[in-house]
């Protein structure tokens, strides 16, 4: 009981002590500085669609292995037939570059565009115009499927033809 | 039975409204935590809007390295240093104590608070923080650094802000975001809205503005934007690629990625003479570029040697030189502002995890145990960093500490969140 009373006084005495150290030891004052944030507006300036007039039955999404920028046996049939349609009826097109989710974004967003540089050079071989194409990566930003499993990330490894 | 529904429907409401706070679940913590008490902020007159001290051990305690000692714990509530009964902290083994009063003059708060030792009743110090009506969270955060500061040595970083994107599909459509908030994911505020994507947000060294990569033109294009004024400005339209910004801290200069040469380049972009150059000549895709601290140096992500690797290039002689050698997934370098921990996303047996490794000594670390994390971004004072992952098939941000210690997930928003980009002090 004893000790308790002496330990308060102690405290007491110390915490006095410590009023008179403030007075002295207010020297900093910070102020704050505002933060104003507006939200910025698009402009609307969008690409136009193309004119493609390949049979609406012939597919165009192409599909990819992970990792890899490899065209499918399938992938090059329907190719040559667009090919076929652009060089009678020339119209520009894009080609559309997409990965799926794993890994970093921009890295996705190079290995789609690799994807679609893969679909556009074999259009070029099949005597398309150069000047008609162009590729524009989306990287994994516009999945086709929203899952985190293998048969989501097959359908995300695409370059759509537009 | 009507008394039971009613309490389960009042839980019901209470889990409710506590899932739209902030939520700090604190998976792991360092072993020991400082136990600090913070009294509640002292004031005259009508009730401040937000409860500052709880604003403060929010911060303390999300740091890791702070144990903070519950509010119904306390013995008495001092409000300033006259008031202080030391015993009454020493029972709760309290090894510090911050004492806070707030002052409303005209329309400013004044906060005058106090940080004590309690085992030696030793006053640490006493300060003043001003600030407006609306700034009750900035003073909050700002005491957060002091204290953080004097007691650990290493300048606070709660002051600061995150940038992000979020995406929200509604109706078949998604809607893009590119918000910012606290560090701590409150006040959220909106930057920008589109119905194209929206990726790599990357601050300027004052943190006024933001660079950004926006689809809006129907391919990438990099957007330079003004927070304060939302004055937006196009950098580049080039065709290919156009990604990856990233500030020097000097301010003087973008790095970015363009492919318009063939293939995915380094370039800079020196923003007073407006003028781009080529820093690499490769076949392979290089990108992800992000400066070194002094500004002379950047590393970038490379597939030359076969698999994603980090390298770094010296600007004044192009010298590249390669960093990471194992596994065979290393991308999106990120230097600490200390200069020596490069943090990246690293895959291990299948898995894409948040890497630091030593430039100094070398040793590799994998910091997260998640399997899609991507896009770390570093505190300026270096001790913690921000990352996505995906947690139930939903992007979320989630911070871990340079050291593993500390690990906790970010209030959730609306849609998947992603992308965080940590503003400079």
């Amino acid at each position: 009981m004893n000790k308790i009373y002496k330990y308060s006084f102690v405290t007491i005495v110390l915490s006095v002590f410590l009023v008179g150290c403030s007075m002295t030891k207010t020297n900093s004052i910070a102020t704050m500085a505002n933060d104003n944030i507006t939200t910025g507006s698009i402009k609307n300036n969008l690409i136009q669609g193309s004119t493609l007039k390949t049979d609406s039955k012939v597919p165009r999404v192409f599909y990819f292995e992970f990792d890899k920028v490899m065209l499918s046996s399938e992938a090059r049939s329907a190719l040559r037939l667009h090919a076929q349609s652009l060089r009678s009826n020339p119209a520009k097109i894009r080609l559309l570059g997409h990965a799926d989710e794993r890994g970093s974004r921009e890295y996705n967003m190079a290995l789609g565009e690799n994807r679609g540089n893969v679909v556009r050079d074999f259009l070029v071989q099949e005597g398309v115009s150069n000047s008609l194409i162009e590729v524009v990566s989306y990287g994994e930003e516009k999945a086709a499927s929203s899952g985190s499993n293998e048969d989501s990330w097959a359908m995300n490894r695409r370059v759509e033809l537009k | 039975m009507k008394k039971t529904s009613l309490l389960l429907l009042l839980f019901s409401f209470i889990s409710l409204s506590a899932k739209a706070e902030l939520s700090i679940n604190i998976t792991r913590g360092i072993d020991n935590p400082t136990k600090i008490a913070i009294a509640p902020l002292s004031f005259y007159g009508n009730q401040p809007p937000e409860d500052a001290s709880k604003i403060i051990e929010d911060d303390l305690k999300r740091s890791g390295l702070f144990d903070p000692i519950p509010r119904k714990n306390m013995l008495s509530f001092p409000g300033t240093i006259k008031d202080i009964y030391f015993r009454d902290w020493k029972i709760l083994g309290a090894e510090y104590l911050v004492v806070a009063s707030l002052k409303l003059s005209g329309d400013f708060y004044q906060i005058t608070y106090s940080l004590l030792e309690v085992h030696s009743s030793r006053l640490v110090f006493t300060k003043i923080a001003k600030g407006s009506k609306g700034q009750l969270r900035d003073l909050s955060h700002h005491i957060s650094d002091e204290v953080y500061q004097a007691i650990t040595g290493i300048e606070g970083a709660f002051s600061t802000k995150v940038a992000y994107v979020t995406s929200l599909k509604s109706n078949k459509k998604i809607l893009y975001k590119l918000m910012v908030s606290d560090v701590d994911g409150a006040r959220e505020r909106l930057i920008l809205e589109s119905s194209h994507p929206i990726m790599s947000p990357s601050w300027s060294p004052d943190a006024k503005e933001l660079v950004y990569v926006s689809f809006e033109t129907g391919r990438p294009a990099v957007f330079r934007q003004h927070l304060a004024n939302a004055n937006r400005k196009q950098i580049t339209d080039f065709r290919g690629l156009n990604g990856a910004p990233s500030w020097s801290p000097d301010g003087k200069k973008l790095a970015l990625v363009l492919s318009k040469d063939g293939n995915p380049e380094i370039y800079t972009f020196d923003l007073r003479k407006q003028k781009f150059i080529r820093h690499t000549n490769h076949f392979a895709i290089d990108t992800e570029p992000n400066w070194a601290p002094d500004s002379k140096s950047l590393v970038f992500t490379s597939d030359r040697g076969g698999s994603p690797q980090i390298y770094r290039l010296t600007l004044k002689n192009g010298e590249v030189q390669r960093l990471t050698f194992r596994g065979t997934y290393n991308a999106r370098p990120r230097l600490a502002a200390n200069g020596r921990t490069l943090v990246m996303v690293h895959r291990s047996a299948h898995q894409f995890h948040i890497a630091t490794q030593d430039l100094v000594n070398g040793d590799l670390r994998i910091l997260t145990n998640t399997s899609l994390d991507e896009s770390p971004t570093v505190s300026p004072n270096s001790a913690m960093l921000l990352y996505a992952t995906k947690i139930n098939n939903r992007g979320v941000l989630a911070a871990v500490s340079l050291d593993a210690g500390v690990k906790f997930l970010l209030p959730s928003k609306q849609g998947d969140v992603r992308e965080p980009a940590w503003s400079p002090k």
